[in-house]
Formats: structure tokens, C-alpha cells, sequence
């Protein structure tokens, strides 16, 4: 969603538009009251559909700088309840196979949107934190050193943060399989994708595949 | 409710002084504190609008027309007063283009152009005020009329003293194509202060 004051010529837009409607809607008070309230509703409810479904300009591709030294390789993990998943697991073994390699497990938590809204967030990040010292410990036991943190409850937010103060090189985003991931349903993959010029990994993690072994 | 391993950022000792304020919001801070400003200025006139129609349709002992014999608006002055306000909105535009191109010129003239067309609303407002005919002890339609557009005058006052900063800090050579935001954001509460007079001068004067 895109505020019609976030630039000087949005709002000059929005200006134009404003006079435009409430021409509209004067002129036709004057043939009838009933039916310039009508149009008063119907602008209102088309003004209200349209600022709901557009999209804004898509930001510029961002230039990660690594705050790493030059021959550290430098990896964020973004993952939420497959965290504990044995493809994420699997896979970051993989990737410390390198040397100099850093790792930093970020779990957002996730909350639903009235509890966001009311700011009742404390249940969801000890729930990412418990969630994250498990992994820690998972990883630490395979000879993997790595750091962690709970982000923000919005994925991309999360990603964003650690951006600035991790500066990966790469980034690994885990998820539940297509169908009944909330995040591929969103994008999340594709816009990190478009947001950041780093390598984007995305692991699928059957937690139900996982389980049953 | 952060679990660290080993030191985050090692060997980078020459950095000096506070790190690097986190934003995670893509809106600039500045920008972003005028849309809240705006928001909480949107829902002040919400509230004098709620009044507005109160008096005008819910109250039982509302009106048969608007406003209540004997009295009447200068429409037609609000309305010319109407069309100087949204010129000014062009000319502010204008301005804005002006320095993103560099144009120092066009970009005082339009400010100034902005500035005397605000200036003009206000005096004319006042003038109006002057002349209307009745006054704020005659009826709660009056009372309403004097709160909306005066609510508004207020905020024309305001935005005339970002205008006024912004040309004289234009004056003085500040500016460039690389850096106006300080004369963005003016820009932007002026559109504002335009939007709602369309909004007061459509439901006060002509409905």
C-alpha cells in the first residue's frame, strides 16, 4: 500500500484527484442529494479499492556490502518453525564445509495480526527464541558455530535488519513446501531475491516428511 | 533476545563513534513523520467534519436549508478564493520541479508565487470573516462554519511559515537537485492544506 503523501507529486496527484471527485460529487447533489451521496460512497469505496491493490514503485535492487574480512564468507539463515529441519540442517553443514565461514540464524516471530496490532508479541518471540536455541545446539553439536537472533515478526523486515548488521554475502531461506508455506504464498523468496544483489537459497523443509522418519 | 556465539562484528576497529541507526522501514524518517503529523491532522478535522454534520443532519432541530435564513455564504468569493489556492498547489509544484532540474530561478519564483497566493487565501479569509454577516453566538451552524474554516486557516498559516523557511533558505542558496527535501516536505503539507479546503469549501459551501 502506497500513501498518496509519500512524495510531493503523490500528493499533487492525490490533490487533482480530490478535485476531480468532489466536482463529481457537487454536481451531482445538485441534480439530487440522494444521488450525491451515492456517488460520495461510490468514489469512497473505488478510492479505498484502488490504494488496497496498488503497488508501489518497486524499490531499487540494494547493494549488500559484507562486513566480513575479505576471505570470510559471511551466511544468514532465515528460517521459522523449519528451523529444526533436517534439509536446513543438511544444508548449512554443507555450506560450513568452507572455511571462515559465519553463520547467522535469524528466526522471525512470526505472530498472527491482531496480536501484532495490539502489540502483544511476547509469546512469538520466546516461542522463535526456544525455537532458535535448539537449532543453535543442533548445529553447535555438529562442530558448527553460529550466532542467532529473533527478528522481527515480518520476514522481510527480519531480512532487512540482519542486511545491516550481519552484511552476509549469501542468504538461505527455509520454508515449508509450496501449498502450505504462508511465506512462498507471500513471495518472501522472490522479493529478498529482488531486494538484495546476494545469492538466495531456498531449502524446503517437510516437517511432516521429517517427523515420520 | 539475541543469542550470540561469538563477537558479531570482529576486526572492524576502525569504526569510530555510534554505529549506524538500524531502518528497517523503506520510507524515509523524515517523510514518514510527515504522513503520521498528516494522519493525526486528518482525524482533528474528522472530528470538526463530525460536528459539521451533526449540526447540519442529525441533530433534530437541524435546518431546513444551509445555511439558515437569514443568513448566507460569499460563495463565490470562497470559490475565487478556491482557485487562487489550488493555483498555488501548481505553483508549488512547479518550484519542486524547478530545483530537482536546478533551476534556481524558477524555483523562487515559484515559492514566492506559492507564498503570495497562500497569503492571499488568509487575507481574503480574514476579509471574509469581516463581512460575513453573522458571527460565532449565532447558532452552532455558525459556530461549525468559524471552526472548520478556521481550523483550516490555521493550517494555511502554518504551511505559510514552512513556505516562508523554504525561501528564504532558498534565498540564501540552499538547495540543489541532489538535496530538496527540505522543500518536499512543505510541498507535501501544502497539498494537504489544499486537500482539505476542496473537502471544507465542497461540504460548507456548495452542498
Amino acid at each position: 500500500m502506497e500513501s498518496p503523501f509519500r512524495s510531493e507529486a503523490a500528493a499533487f496527484r492525490f490533490l487533482l484527484i480530490t478535485i476531480g471527485a468532489f466536482a463529481l460529487i457537487v454536481i451531482m447533489s445538485s441534480l439530487s442529494t440522494v444521488l450525491g451521496f451515492l456517488t460520495f460512497l461510490g468514489l469512497s469505496a473505488a478510492a479505498v479499492a484502488m490504494y488496497l491493490r496498488q503497488r508501489g514503485p518497486a524499490p531499487d535492487r540494494e547493494h549488500v556490502a559484507s562486513l566480513g574480512g575479505p576471505d570470510e564468507r559471511r551466511i544468514l539463515v532465515v528460517a521459522n518453525e523449519t528451523v529444526r529441519g533436517e534439509e536446513l540442517l543438511s544444508t548449512i553443514s554443507t555450506l560450513a564445509l568452507t572455511e571462515r565461514t559465519q553463520f547467522l540464524v535469524v528466526c522471525p516471530a512470526l505472530n498472527s495480526r491482531l496480536k501484532t496490532f495490539t502489540s502483544d508479541e511476547d509469546p512469538a518471540r520466546e516461542a522463535a527464541q526456544a525455537r532458535l536455541d535448539v537449532t543453535l545446539a543442533r548445529l553447535r553439536s555438529v562442530g558448527i558455530e553460529a550466532q542467532g537472533e529473533v527478528g522481527d515478526g515480518d520476514p522481510l523486515v527480519a531480512v532487512d535488519d540482519a542486511m545491516r548488521t550481519f552484511g552476509p554475502n549469501e542468504i538461505v531461506i527455509s520454508t515449508h513446501p509450496p501449498g502450505r508455506s504462508n511465506w512462498l504464498e507471500r513471495g518472501i523468496v522472490e522479493s529478498v531475491r529482488a531486494r538484495y544483489d546476494v545469492p538466495v537459497t531456498h531449502v524446503v523443509v517437510d516437517l511432516a516428511t521429517d517427523d515420520g522418519e | 533476545m539475541t543469542t550470540h556465539a561469538e563477537p558479531m562484528h570482529g576486526g572492524h576497529d576502525d569504526h569510530h563513534g555510534p554505529p549506524t541507526a538500524n531502518q528497517s522501514s523503506r520510507v524515509d524518517p523524515r517523510t514518514l513523520g510527515m504522513l503520521l503529523f498528516i494522519g493525526s491532522e486528518i482525524m482533528l478535522f474528522g472530528s470538526f467534519f463530525a460536528a459539521y454534520f451533526f449540526v447540519r443532519v442529525v441533530n433534530p432541530g437541524a435546518p431546513d436549508h444551509w445555511p439558515p435564513e437569514p443568513y448566507h455564504f460569499p460563495v463565490f468569493v470562497a470559490g475565487v478564493n478556491t482557485a487562487i489556492l489550488v493555483t498555488s498547489s501548481f505553483t508549488m509544484h512547479w518550484a519542486l520541479q524547478c530545483i530537482k532540474r536546478g533551476e534556481r530561478t524558477g524555483f523562487l519564483a515559484g515559492m514566492v508565487l506559492t507564498f503570495l497566493m497562500g497569503f492571499a487565501f488568509l487575507l481574503t479569509q480574514v476579509i471574509e470573516y469581516l463581512n460575513v454577516g453573522f458571527n460565532t453566538s449565532d447558532g452552532a451552524f455558525a459556530s461549525v462554519f468559524f471552526g472548520l474554516t478556521g481550523l483550516h486557516g490555521a493550517h494555511v498559516f502554518v504551511g505559510l511559515s514552512l513556505l516562508l523557511m523554504v525561501i528564504i533558505r532558498g534565498f540564501r542558496g540552499h538547495y540543489s537537485p541532489e538535496h530538496h527535501h527540505g522543500v518536499e516536505l512543505p510541498g507535501i503539507y501544502w497539498h494537504f492544506v489544499d486537500v482539505m479546503w476542496i473537502v471544507v469549501y465542497a461540504t460548507i459551501y456548495l452542498l
